[in-house]
């Protein structure tokens, strides 16, 4: 990939969520993918995630959630990355049941994976997201 | 406000008014080197020249993260407005990247701190070569001392001595016998020692070899080159061990070097060696399109008749580089 498009990706786990093993493997996947990976892991809060969105210059953020506090956390993050005035792509891996898709999605998360998402998926999910607010068309 | 369609000498004045999501942007153009990255590097150009660069190498696991998380605590605590560029490589294979090293740093710092990861994106030298042009601005919208955390390296990655003010190469227990550290290379370079993980079994070793190497470099006169003998630290990174006494002897290095004029000599090489690697790949992308043929009359003729044998390489060579300035 040519450093024009070169995509950098903060990753994080928000709070008291002590499950880094998918983290790591997407961290894995993006990095195969030709982007670079900002790797924050465990017990990060939204400061430090805008810190990084700001210092790095970060195209997206994935968030990492396995301890059921997705309702709260993810939502609270586009909200404080809004008031940051940072237009970044906040993208939710982990689990996520179903019901609670559609309400991120109208709560500003920007694209929700499953433990059943492929590694291209993966890859691809960051790739529009980023298209979406760099304003390129969507592959 | 999104930064996308501000023009760049606009984000400048937003990251010299303390702007760090503008002085982000600004670090992106230079990596990329775009078309804006030459206007920021004219702006930062003339304010810089001020802050004191450190650069922290070592092998891979040595602990120049954490060390370099520690460093920047106690920057934080003395009241510094601090930058860390930490380097990482790049896949070789698809250009991506995991850059783990913020998360060393994040939790110490100071909140003005700042700390940008950067992968090396092909270069082989040790650093990316984005590095010079990002140290650069860092320096001109007020940051001092900048830290500089290159890839885990081996003995030949020395790009880092060419760029810092004050070189600290960090070694640690088992890193060989007495013969690895009298070896060419990097360990000629440093202007500090830091022995890391110091409180494992070896590391008095370590220092007394490099003692022993360091005694040779006197006998040998290497050591007129800065006319000071390396200090070396024992720290142990993980608990803070050593990093104040480390700080005393960066800056004790570089009174020194600024009493002696190698300070200004040394920026003043740095310099130019940039303009020799921005002429380099100048002439290296010429040379490029010149003998991909088409773009330049004649050309294909010059090289059909090497193909011949009617005319050497050596005089191919020759009258292709007297017409370089026509592309």
């Amino acid at each position: 990939m040519d450093d024009q498009q070169q995509i950098r990706v903060v990753l994080a786990k928000l709070g008291f969520d002590g499950h880094d093993r998918g983290i790591k493997i997407v961290a894995r996947i993006l990095r195969d993918a030709g982007m670079e990976v900002i790797y924050l892991g465990l017990r990060q809060s939204y400061k430090n995630v805008i810190n990084a969105v700001e210092q790095e210059d970060a195209d997206a953020v994935g968030l990492s959630m396995h301890n059921a506090s997705h309702m709260t956390l993810a939502p609270k993050m586009v909200e404080a990355m809004a008031e940051a005035g940072l237009d970044v792509p906040v993208i939710v891996g982990g689990i996520v049941p179903d019901e609670d898709i559609e309400p991120l999605l109208e709560k500003g998360v920007a694209a929700i994976l499953g433990p059943g998402a492929s590694a291209e998926e993966v890859a691809q999910t960051v790739r529009d997201a980023v298209a979406v607010v760099r304003g390129e068309p969507a592959e | 406000m999104s930064l996308r369609g501000v023009p760049p000498a606009d984000i400048f004045d937003m990251a010299t008014g303390g702007e760090r999501r503008a002085l982000g942007r600004l670090i992106t153009f230079v990596e990329r080197d775009a078309a804006e990255a030459e206007v920021v590097a004219e702006l930062a150009h003339g304010r810089a020249g001020n802050a004191h660069v450190i650069g922290i190498t070592g092998s891979p696991g040595s602990g120049k993260s954490t060390l370099t998380g520690q460093l920047v605590k106690l920057l934080g605590e003395a009241g510094k407005r601090a930058a860390v560029l930490a380097v990482d490589p790049s896949s070789p294979l698809t250009g991506g990247a995991i850059l783990g090293d913020r998360v060393r740093m994040e939790d110490v710092a100071a909140p003005d701190t700042f700390i940008r990861s950067m992968a090396t994106r092909g270069h082989q030298g040790g650093l990316s070569l984005a590095v010079p042009g990002v140290v650069r601005l860092l320096d001109a919208t007020g940051y001092d001392p900048i830290v500089i955390e290159t890839v885990g390296v081996g003995q030949v990655e020395v790009d880092i001595a060419g760029t810092a003010d004050t070189t600290v190469v960090v070694a640690t227990p088992g890193m060989g016998d007495s013969v690895q550290a009298n070896k060419a290379g990097l360990l000629e370079l440093a202007d500090l020692f830091v022995v890391n993980k110091a409180d494992r079994p070896g590391a008095k070793d370590v220092r007394r070899d490099l003692d022993l190497m360091l005694d040779l470099s006197h006998v040998s006169g290497q050591d007129q080159r800065t006319g000071m003998r390396p200090e070396i630290i024992m720290t142990t990174a993980l608990s803070g061990e050593g990093a104040p006494e480390l700080w005393d002897a960066i800056e004790r290095h570089r009174d020194a070097i600024a009493g002696n004029g190698q300070l200004a000599l040394r920026r003043i090489n740095r310099d130019v060696e940039e303009v020799r690697n921005r002429l380099l790949a100048d002439l290296e992308g010429r040379v490029e399109t010149m003998l991909a043929g088409d773009s330049l009359a004649g050309v294909t003729q010059v090289l059909d008749q090497v193909a011949a044998r009617s005319l050497s390489p050596t005089a191919a060579a020759r009258d292709l580089a007297a017409r370089i300035s026509e592309l």
